[in-house]
């Protein structure tokens, strides 16, 4: 039960923040930025003299608003790495830990209460922000993503990986080196995706390898491939299926979802990871 | 266990690396003490309170607090801490904090408003109970802090360094906190570098240096009466060795220190010193305090 005391602790303190804040604000102005753009989409055919069709309108929309959302899931893993890396280790360095800690309360109920809090913060941002974007394009241009239910699980799951492994950065280290070394493997993450799927359409085995290895060690870019292909219309994923293996190199181009087995490995991975964070502060001496 | 002393030690220790943080403390206090737990800095003092929080394992030896083992829970339940370095989360007000503590301490919530009040008015920031801790000065942490340990009504409150960020008139507060839990039969474990501070409210003492119990007791113990100072000539050995029946005599070159003696005895001293055959030239009574006492121990020169 403590666990959900320090959830909403964790919770209360990032609305509380002005860094929630910011984000919000600055959300709201992309938002209204992209849907602007996507409402000129139907215009673009009037500087050829045909208007453009229905189908075109599709495919636009569809592109625009992977590179939208994926400038979205970029700020969420970057806004989960911030929250993160300094959740656990600035209130060891500031001697908060030193006070709660002297309660009846347990490593592990500490620990999962903070992943508990970043995550429901995770959620409240994720579904708002990108429920609103989705509703609005509708509006606008009249597409909508053809598994939009998929596309909040794969990226608020892709959040949910790089945040848990930034809080078990913070059992150890300082927030700057936890937030810098989570942006780094998530990084390394997406290169490792690219060069996979460089080595498919080369057909080199040491090239997918990687990408495969990559996508198993640290699980953002899968999970991230997962979400592009939930945004992509059938219309389009036929297209690239006929252009052949050369769509595969492109790192916003997805022509299967990703197996429900790695989709079971990334939970495991996550329930492994906040073991690995409950275990590594439980041995911290404070 | 109601009987069980408040903390029982037994060769507890803590080493990080080669560092010996605490070497081997062994101690036993009863319940409704008040114990000062004294030492220069870097002397093992907020090792040893970790230790018995449980906030970090001990390297070897054993311990227990109210009866039970090191961090059981139901005995945390019991124990109010006040650490010695601390922020509370600055973006919370005190009445928050307050709150908070209560349910980590497993207070039931229809006590919550009575013990926040409660601890508001004994650390007198009644007034400021909506203020936010990030614009608190650090003596207003200190004392919110000492708050945040007394509620619930504890049988064991550990303070480290409670007055350090204090001024003269938050110290005297303190010091009348401690006496009145004192008075209610609330075992004190006090953790302080100010001499004077334990002086004055501690029932017993021990001295830590260097990781280990260097002295302990009660004052009175520990004091062991007066010391008187003289300043004497035409004294030999075996003159000396008679007057060692007036207390503990340390030859300092010109002037002899008897150590122990009750001052009621100086004059009798005197007229030993002369009946010895020794020339008196001055005589300085004076009460050793914990201070030199202290000092003593340490192997610091007064």
């Amino acid at each position: 039960m403590l666990a959900l005391t320090i959830a909403r602790l964790q919770l209360q303190e990032l609305l509380r923040r002005r860094l929630f804040l910011v984000l919000l604000l600055l959300t709201i102005v992309v938002i209204a930025l992209t849907t602007w753009g996507f409402s000129r989409i139907p215009s673009l055919g009037e500087g050829r003299g045909r208007p453009i069709t229905t189908v075109e309108i599709a495919a636009i929309a569809s592109q625009l608003l992977i590179l939208v959302m994926f400038m979205f899931s970029f700020v969420l893993a970057f806004s989960a790495v911030f929250a993160a890396s300094p959740a656990i280790s600035s209130e060891v360095e500031s001697g908060i830990t030193l006070a709660m800690l002297a309660r009846p309360i347990t490593r592990l109920e500490y620990v999962v209460g903070k992943w508990l809090g970043l995550v429901a913060t995770v959620l409240i941002y994720a579904v708002s922000a990108a429920a609103v974007q989705m509703v609005l394009v509708q509006i606008a241009v009249g597409y909508s993503a053809p598994h939009p239910i998929e596309f909040l699980g794969f990226v608020i799951g892709e959040a949910i990986v790089i945040l848990t492994l930034s809080l078990l950065l913070s059992t150890r280290f300082a927030g700057m080196v936890g937030g810098v070394s989570g942006l780094i493997l998530w990084g390394l993450a997406w290169m490792g995706g690219i060069v996979g799927s460089v080595g498919l359409v080369f057909d080199n085995a040491t090239l997918t390898h990687v990408g495969t290895a990559s996508k198993l060690i640290l699980p953002t870019d899968g999970l991230w491939r997962g979400a592009v292909w939930s945004l992509e219309p059938a219309s389009l994923i036929g297209a690239a299926r006929a252009a052949g293996a050369a769509a595969a190199a492109n790192p916003f181009f997805v022509a299967d979802p990703p197996p429900p087995a790695y989709v079971v490995w990334c939970i495991i991975w996550i329930i492994g990871m906040l073991a690995l964070a409950v275990w590594s502060f439980t041995r911290k001496e404070l | 266990m109601i009987d069980a002393p408040a903390i029982r030690t037994r060769e507890l220790a803590k080493r990080y690396g080669s560092i010996t943080a605490l070497a081997g403390l062994t101690m036993t206090i009863p319940r409704g003490d008040i114990f000062g737990f004294l030492g220069p800095n870097g002397a093992g003092k907020t090792t040893a309170v970790k230790l018995l929080l449980g906030l970090t394992p001990p390297s070897s030896g054993e311990a227990e607090v109210l009866g039970a083992a090191i961090g059981d829970r139901e005995a945390l339940r019991r124990v109010g801490y006040l650490p010695e370095l601390f922020r509370y989360q600055s973006w919370l007000t005190a009445r928050e904090v307050l709150a908070l503590h209560c349910e980590l301490a497993g207070i039931d919530r229809a006590a919550w408003q009575r013990e926040i009040a409660d601890a508001l008015a004994i650390i007198g920031l009644t007034d400021r109970g909506t203020g936010r801790i990030g614009t608190f000065s650090k003596g207003m942490q200190q004392r919110l802090g000492l708050g945040v340990a007394l509620l619930g009504a504890p049988d064991l409150v550990i303070l480290d360094e409670p007055t350090s960020a204090l001024d003269p008139v938050g110290r005297h507060d303190v010091r009348e906190i401690i006496r009145a839990l004192g008075e209610r039969g609330t075992t004190v474990f006090l953790n302080s570098h100010l001499l004077s501070e334990v002086e004055q409210v501690c029932h017993r003492v021990a001295i830590v240096d260097r990781g280990r119990v260097v002295a302990e007791g009660t004052l009175d113990e520990l004091l062991g009466g007066d010391t008187v100072r003289i300043r004497a000539s035409g004294l030999d050995r075996a003159a000396q060795t008679a007057l060692s029946r007036f207390g503990q005599l340390d030859d300092e070159g010109e002037w002899l220190v008897i150590r122990g003696i009750d001052t009621e005895r100086v004059p009798e001293l005197v007229a030993e010193i002369v009946r010895l055959g020794g020339r008196v030239y001055a005589v300085e009574p004076r009460h050793e305090s914990l201070e030199d006492r202290f000092l003593r121990l340490l192997g610091q020169p007064n």
